[in-house]
């Protein structure tokens, strides 16, 4: 049967992956290259970059950061930050990602969304979404990382997101980001449960039963993590085994 | 005269394929092209595809690029990938069209309300790594028994005639994931991205010499 996935998650600005919590206080984690050809190594099923200044001088670092990665690395290879129209697509898919996925554009203009699913198909387009409870049993989606707030309900932005061509939903609680508490594992299952689509669990995993519980009792289809991979706390090897033994289908 | 050509018509991104390829065949000369004369002159074929079926088609017939393709899928080493299966058979569900009709049978869509057997929803598209079992050909040399390879589709191949079949995956029925005749092999998975078997794969395309 298909396995759940585990998707690291390397954040890039100025040609270093980096860490923040709550989207600010950025620490070092090390080269983009060497980082992305050391977790294919040890069997992560994906792997994310994100542009996360998103300004013209890095734009050209970052697109030789996924042609080198796409030279060696033959998982698939998830792109986003800063892209704004469909010739942003292009030139990603160019320099050698897979997918690319689209945030804030895609609040700021949805046909974005359309547009590039229409020209290069479903399979490559992820839409992002940044999410903060508003109240108890209620999220919101939240743009130019966590800053703004759009007035739309997550989950009938995500099933908006489905309708429109998108391929898979990358789903960040920003509540959780970088906290190390784990998943908010409430806002992964209300989303889940009302999509077809893929759902990728991300923000908060610190532990390896954080990964468990996005899959078992969130019902995500994959989870994403950065800080603990990055700092060497755990082996993707290592958390896909742990999974496996809770009972999870997994690529060992 | 190219080693590999691989067909381009528009419809996605080639260069993981090509890239993949040339890490195999480090020599072979391997062109990504749109040009029917050097399909035709190549001495093997990759067949890709990317998106929906109705939109490969139109853009492949656009280009002028089907007799071609049906020329390569019939006299040389020819592989087809993802939708580059789907468009050999007789007719597809989505958009409810006929394909190049190389092979006998139909194309269909994963049921919508599939269950695990912990009762889970199992989305569509069929994304991530699955088990893919197989039978005994030239290309799964050296490729484990269910070796796991990276699937995205929401449809899939029902060939009509089942010595056609090379493999299945499960999801959560088994569906049919590879076939080949003669010089033709065609999978449902993307073996440019599935590390270690789907570079094994490519290599033995590269060296195979059908009978």
């Amino acid at each position: 049967m298909l396995a759940k996935r585990i998707i690291p998650c390397l954040d890039v600005t100025a040609g270093r992956v980096v860490k923040g919590v709550h989207f600010v206080e950025l620490r070092d984690a090390g080269d983009p290259v060497e980082i992305a050809c050391r977790y294919d190594e040890q069997g992560a099923d994906e792997l994310t970059f994100l542009d996360i200044t998103a300004s013209s001088d890095d734009r050209g670092i970052l697109f030789r950061i996924i042609e080198q990665v796409a030279e060696q690395i033959f998982i698939p290879l998830t792109v986003g930050g800063g892209v704004r129209q469909v010739e942003d697509v292009r030139n990603l898919l160019n320099a050698g990602a897979d997918k690319v996925s689209i945030n804030t554009s895609a609040v700021l203009n949805p046909q974005l969304v359309a547009d590039a699913a229409g020209r290069y198909g479903s399979q490559c387009i992820v839409v992002a979404i940044d999410a903060k409870q508003i109240q108890p049993g209620r999220w919101e989606v939240f743009t130019h990382g966590g800053r703004r707030a759009t007035g739309f309900g997550v989950v009938e932005w995500a099933t908006k997101m489905q309708a429109l061509g998108a391929g898979e939903i990358l789903l960040t609680s920003m509540d959780r980001d970088g906290s190390k508490i784990g998943y908010d594992l409430q806002l992964v299952r209300a989303v889940t449960d009302a999509l077809e689509i893929p759902l990728i669990a991300s923000g908060g995993a610190g532990t390896l039963q954080h990964l468990v519980d996005g899959v078992q009792l969130g019902g995500a289809d994959a989870v994403l993590a950065a800080s603990i991979f990055h700092y060497g706390e755990y082996t993707i090897q290592q958390a896909k085994r742990y999974m496996a033994q809770q009972g999870i289908e997994m690529r060992l | 005269m190219v080693d590999i050509a691989i067909i381009d018509y528009g419809m996605g991104n080639l260069r993981s394929v090509h890239q993949a390829l040339r890490t195999v065949a480090p020599t072979a000369s391997i062109m990504v092209t749109d040009d029917p004369q050097e399909i035709l002159q190549a001495a093997r074929v990759v067949f890709p595809g990317q998106g929906a079926m109705p939109d490969c088609i139109r853009e492949l017939e656009m280009r002028g690029l089907r007799a071609a393709v049906l020329h390569a899928a019939r006299t040389k080493p020819f592989l087809g990938i993802c939708i580059g299966l789907q468009m050999l058979f007789e007719h597809s569900e989505e958009g409810d069209i006929p394909g190049l009709s190389i092979l006998p049978g139909r194309v269909v869509r994963f049921a919508s309300n599939l269950c695990d057997a912990q009762n889970n929803k199992l989305k569509v598209p069929h994304m991530g790594w699955n088990e893919v079992h197989h039978a005994n050909h030239p290309l799964w040399e050296g490729i484990d028994q269910n070796a796991r390879f990276y699937f995205v589709h929401s449809y899939y191949v029902c060939p009509q005639d089942a010595q056609f079949v090379q493999a299945t995956s499960c999801y959560p029925q088994p569906f049919i994931c590879a076939v080949a005749r003669d010089n033709l092999f065609a999978v449902q998975f993307h073996p440019e991205k599935s590390q270690g078997a789907g570079l094994m794969l490519l290599k033995n395309f590269v060296n195979w010499i059908p009978v």
